[in-house]
C-alpha cells in the first residue's frame, strides 16, 4: 500500500440519525423506476412502449447521442408509464414489478480472456455501461475512450454516508469478477482508495490487480474527484473513469452469472427515521419501501446524501447512483431575528454561533436556507473547504462570465459539481454553487463536441 | 403565530408588484428579513445549508469593533480633560465622548443607508449588509472634532463613488470606510491633519498624535504603555491597541477575517521597521518597530481594515502577500514621507488598488502549474 494521501481542507457535518449496523431485507416495493435526469447531459430515446413487458436487463431506453449505451430495467415486469415534465422531458420511466426477477438471459464471460472490444460490446449490451462514468464532466464514460485509469472510492466520508467496509463484511467475489473486468479497459490501473478511519473489508484489503490507496482526513476526501486529483489528475484530452464499489459488483454479476441484477444495500438515515439503518434493496426502488420508518411531519425525501442527493417525493425513486436515502425536516418557518441568537443549537463551519461549544454534538439541520442571497462578500470562504490545487471561487466566476478558456485553465476537466457541494454548504452569501458548475461543464461539453 | 409576523405578512401585499409602496420593496425586505430569518428552504444543490448569514457574520464584526469605539468614546473625554486640565469621573469622560462621537455615528448610518436602500430599490436587490459595518467603521476613522457635515459628503462620496458605481458590496475595489478618511484627508486637509484637530471642544488647543511627533522628527512624548492602552490623541477608535486587539480576537477565533492578512501586515511592518533600523538616517528610522504597532492606525488598519475580505486579495496566498506589503508600505510611507504621517490609509488603498494583480499572478502560477503536469509526462 503506497503512504498515506492526507487530506486537510474540508468539513465533516455531524448530522442525527447515523445508521446502526444492522441489515434489514425491504418491502419489495410495487414499482421501479429509471430517471435520466441522473444522467447529465443525456437525452433518452424509449425503446419499449408503455405496456410491453419486460425482464430484469431489458433495455428501456438509449442515449439517443450514443445508441450503443443502453438503460436496462432493473426488474421484470409492465412498462407502466413514462413521465414527462416540461416540454415533454422525460423525467421517470416506471416498470410494474411482477415479483419474478426473471433476468434477460446474457451469457457468461471470463474477463481474463476477452479483449477490451469484447468486454465494452459485453457491458453495453448487459446494461451496466451507464454504472461506468467518466471525469471530465462526470458523464457516463463514452466507450470509444480509453481512460488511463480507473477509481473505485471504497469510502464515503458524506454526512451520515454508508459505510461500504460494513456493506462488504461477507467476502463477494463478483467485486473481484468487476474489477478484473474493469482493468482490460484501462490502459493504466484500477485505483482503489480505503480511508484510514476505517479498517478496510477483505474485498477491498485483498483485491487483486488493483493499486491500493488510502487517504485520510475530512469529508470530501471520498470524492472521486478528490482522489483522482490527488493520485491521477486529469489534463485536457484524457480520461479517468470511476466506478461505485456496489456497481463494480453488479458489473462482476452480469460476468459470472450472467444475469442482470441490480441488488444493492442502501443505508437509510437522517433525523427524521426512526430506526436508521441499512436495507437490501433493488436499484430503482421506490420510497414508499421505507415509509413505516419514517417520522410523520414535513419532511424531505433525499436519495443520497445532504449536500449532493435529489430531492424527491415520498413516493419518488432511488437515484441510479445512490446508496443512501436521507430524510430531514423541511425549514419552511421563520425564526424571530434568528440570526441574533446565540446558537447553541445551529451548526456552523465557523464559530459565529455558540455551538463551537459542542464540537462533537450531532445536529438535526432542516432545509432552512439561514438567509438571502447576498453579492459574494466572504472571499477565501471556498477555498478552506476544497481540498483541490484548484481556485473554486475563480473558476465559478469564469463559468458566470462564459469564459471557455479561462475555465479550462482553471481544471474544469478535473472537478464535478459534487466537489463543490461544501463550498456552498458554507457559502455565507447563499449562492447557488453545484448547479453553476454543472452549466459550465454543459459549456464545456457543447464546445468540444 | 407571532402577532409581528402576521402583522409583516399582513402589510406584505402592499409592497409587492402593483403594491401601493411598491416602490419600498426593498426596504420591506430588509425590515422584514432584519426581523425573522426567512423561511426561504433549499430548492437545488445542497439540501443543508450553513446557519450564518451576511447578517450574522457583519454582527461579529460590530460587536468586535465595540472595544475600540467605547474606549475611543470614553478617550474623547478624556484628552479633553486633559487638555482642560480638570479631573472626571470614568462616565463623565465617557459621556462627554459620546455625545461628540454619537452623532457622527446617526450621520454616517443615515447617509449611507439612504443611498444603500435607494441603489437596491433601482436594482431590484436585495438590501446586502455589508453598510452596516462601513457605517461604524467611518466614525472610528474620523477624529472626534470633525464637522458632520463633512462627515455626510465623505460619506456619500465614498458610498456612491466607491462602492455603487462599481456594482456595490462585493464589487468595489476600495474599502468605503478608507475612502471617506481619504476623501477628507485630501479634501479638506486642515479637518483630518495637523496637531489642531485632534483633541475636541478646546479650541486651538495643540495635542499632537505620536505619529506627527514622530514624523516631525521629535522625541515621542507619550510612553509605550499609554499608546498601547491608549491614552493618546488619534482618531476615535485608533489609539487603544488593546481594544483593537480584543476585537482582533474575535474576528479570528470566529473565523470572520483572515489570520493570513492580519499576521502578514504586522509581519510586514516589523520587517520595515526592522529595515529602518539597520538604515537609522534619523530618529524615526531608528525608532524600535513595535512603536509602528501601537502610533495611529496600524493595529486598527491591520484588524479591521486590510481584512476586509472584497477589497483584499481572494486567494489565501493573496492574502499572505497582500497583508505583508501593507505592514511594508504604511511603514515606509510613514517613515520616508512625514506630510503623509498616516501611511496605513494609504498603504491599505494602495493595495486594494493591487489585490487583484497579485490575484491574477497566484491564479496564473496555478495554471502553470496544470500545463507542466502535461509536459512533465510527456
Amino acid at each position: 500500500m503506497s503512504k498515506t494521501i492526507r487530506i486537510r481542507k474540508g468539513l465533516n457535518i455531524k448530522l442525527k440519525g447515523k445508521a446502526e449496523k444492522i441489515l434489514v431485507k425491504a418491502e419489495p416495493s410495487d414499482k421501479y423506476a429509471i430517471k435520466p435526469a441522473d444522467f447529465p447531459g443525456l437525452i433518452p430515446k424509449m425503446l419499449v412502449k408503455e405496456g410491453d413487458t419486460v425482464k430484469a436487463g431489458t433495455p428501456l431506453f438509449m442515449d439517443k447521442n450514443r445508441p450503443e449505451v443502453l438503460f436496462a430495467s432493473p426488474v421484470s415486469g409492465t412498462l407502466e408509464a413514462v413521465v414527462r415534465g416540461e416540454k415533454r422531458r422525460i423525467l421517470e420511466v416506471v416498470v410494474k414489478a411482477d415479483g419474478k426477477d426473471s433476468s434477460e438471459d446474457f451469457s457468461k464471460a471470463k474477463p481474463v480472456d476477452s479483449t477490451k472490444e469484447a468486454i465494452t460490446g459485453y457491458l453495453l449490451a448487459g446494461g451496466v455501461w451507464p454504472f461506468i462514468r467518466q471525469r471530465p464532466y462526470a458523464i457516463i464514460a463514452n466507450p470509444q475512450d480509453t481512460p488511463k485509469s480507473i477509481f473505485i472510492s471504497c469510502f464515503d466520508t458524506a454526512p451520515l454516508g454508508p459505510d461500504y467496509d460494513y456493506i462488504f463484511q461477507n467476502v463477494d467475489p463478483d467485486f473481484q469478477t468487476g474489477v478484473d473486468t474493469l482493468a482490460k479497459l484501462t490502459s493504466g490501473r484500477v485505483h482503489l482508495c480505503v480511508h484510514t478511519d476505517y479498517p478496510p473489508a477483505a474485498n477491498f484489503a485483498k483485491a487483486k490487480n488493483v493499486e491500493i490507496h488510502q487517504f485520510s482526513g475530512p469529508h470530501p476526501s471520498s470524492n472521486v474527484g478528490v482522489q483522482i486529483h490527488h493520485i491521477d489528475p486529469v489534463n485536457k484530452g484524457e480520461a479517468v473513469w470511476y466506478v461505485n464499489p456496489q456497481d463494480v459488483s453488479t458489473i462482476g454479476r452480469l460476468m459470472n452469472r450472467a444475469e442482470y441484477d441490480v441488488s444493492k444495500t442502501i443505508v437509510l438515515c437522517g433525523s427524521e427515521i426512526n430506526t436508521p439503518r441499512y436495507y437490501k434493496v433493488k436499484g430503482g426502488c421506490r420510497m414508499t419501501a421505507f415509509a413505516d420508518n419514517v417520522k410523520a411531519g414535513n419532511v424531505r425525501y433525499i436519495s443520497g446524501n445532504v449536500l449532493t442527493g435529489a430531492h424527491v417525493a415520498a413516493d419518488g425513486y432511488l437515484g441510479f447512483y445512490d446508496s443512501q436515502v436521507t430524510v430531514i425536516p423541511e425549514g419552511d418557518h421563520y425564526e424571530l431575528l434568528g440570526w441574533a441568537l446565540p446558537g447553541f443549537g445551529k451548526y456552523s463551519a465557523g464559530r459565529t454561533f455558540f455551538s463551537w461549544l459542542t464540537p462533537h454534538k450531532e445536529y438535526d439541520l432542516d432545509t432552512n436556507m439561514h438567509g438571502g442571497h447576498r453579492a459574494l462578500v466572504m472571499t477565501g470562504q471556498y477555498e478552506s473547504v476544497f481540498p483541490m490545487d484548484i481556485y473554486p471561487e475563480h473558476l465559478v466566476k469564469a463559468i458566470l462570465a462564459g469564459e471557455i478558456e479561462k475555465m479550462e485553465q482553471l481544471g474544469i476537466y478535473e472537478v464535478a459539481e459534487e466537489d463543490f457541494a461544501l463550498c456552498e454548504f458554507v457559502c455565507t452569501s447563499k449562492t447557488d454553487v453545484q448547479s453553476t458548475i454543472r452549466e459550465g461543464i454543459d459549456m464545456m461539453i457543447k464546445e468540444m463536441s | 403565530m407571532n402577532p409581528l409576523r402576521r402583522y409583516l405578512d399582513k402589510i406584505k401585499p402592499n409592497f409587492e408588484k402593483g403594491g401601493k409602496f411598491e416602490k419600498l420593496h426593498s426596504t420591506y425586505d430588509a425590515f422584514a428579513t432584519f426581523l425573522f430569518v426567512p423561511n426561504t428552504v433549499t430548492r437545488k444543490g445542497t439540501h443543508i445549508r450553513d446557519a450564518s448569514d451576511l447578517k450574522r457574520t457583519m454582527s461579529v464584526v460590530i460587536i468586535a469593533l465595540a472595544p475600540a469605539l467605547l474606549f475611543g468614546m470614553w478617550n474623547a473625554g478624556f484628552q479633553n480633560s486633559e487638555a482642560l486640565g480638570i479631573t472626571r469621573t470614568l462616565w463623565e469622560n465617557f459621556w462627554f465622548g459620546f455625545c461628540k462621537v454619537f452623532p457622527i455615528i446617526v450621520v454616517s448610518y443615515v447617509v449611507g443607508l439612504s443611498i444603500e436602500f435607494g441603489v437596491a430599490q433601482a436594482r431590484g436587490h436585495e438590501v446586502n449588509e455589508g453598510f452596516l459595518v462601513s457605517g461604524i467603521l467611518i466614525p472610528l476613522v474620523m477624529p472626534v472634532g470633525v464637522p458632520l457635515w463633512m462627515v455626510a459628503v465623505a460619506t456619500a462620496f465614498a458610498v456612491v463613488f466607491g462602492k455603487e458605481i462599481f456594482g456595490g458590496t462585493g464589487m468595489n475595489i476600495w474599502n468605503p470606510a478608507l475612502l471617506t478618511r481619504a476623501f477628507l484627508f485630501f479634501a479638506y486637509p486642515t479637518a483630518m491633519s495637523g496637531d489642531k484637530v485632534w483633541v475636541s471642544g478646546v479650541d486651538g488647543f495643540s495635542g499632537a498624535t505620536p505619529l506627527s511627533e514622530a514624523a516631525a522628527g521629535q522625541p515621542v512624548t507619550a510612553s509605550l504603555c499609554d499608546m498601547f492602552l491608549g491614552l493618546i490623541p488619534g482618531s476615535i477608535g485608533e489609539t487603544s491597541t488593546l481594544a483593537i486587539l480584543i476585537g482582533a480576537a474575535l474576528l479570528l477565533f470566529t473565523g470572520v477575517a483572515s489570520f493570513r492578512v492580519m499576521f502578514s501586515v504586522f509581519a510586514g511592518g516589523a520587517v520595515m521597521g526592522l529595515l529602518f533600523n539597520l538604515w537609522g538616517a534619523n530618529s524615526y528610522m531608528e525608532m524600535p518597530f513595535y512603536y509602528h504597532y501601537v502610533m495611529g492606525g496600524f493595529a486598527f488598519g491591520a484588524v479591521f481594515m486590510a481584512t476586509d475580505p472584497v477589497s483584499s486579495s481572494h486567494t489565501a496566498t493573496g492574502k499572505i502577500i497582500y497583508g505583508f506589503l501593507i505592514g511594508l508600505f504604511a511603514v515606509l510611507i510613514r517613515v520616508l514621507n512625514p506630510s503623509y504621517p498616516e501611511g496605513m490609509m494609504l498603504a491599505i488603498l494602495l493595495m486594494n488598488t493591487f489585490a487583484p494583480l497579485i490575484d491574477y499572478y497566484v491564479v496564473s502560477a496555478n495554471i502553470k502549474r496544470r500545463l507542466k503536469r502535461i509536459t512533465v509526462k510527456a
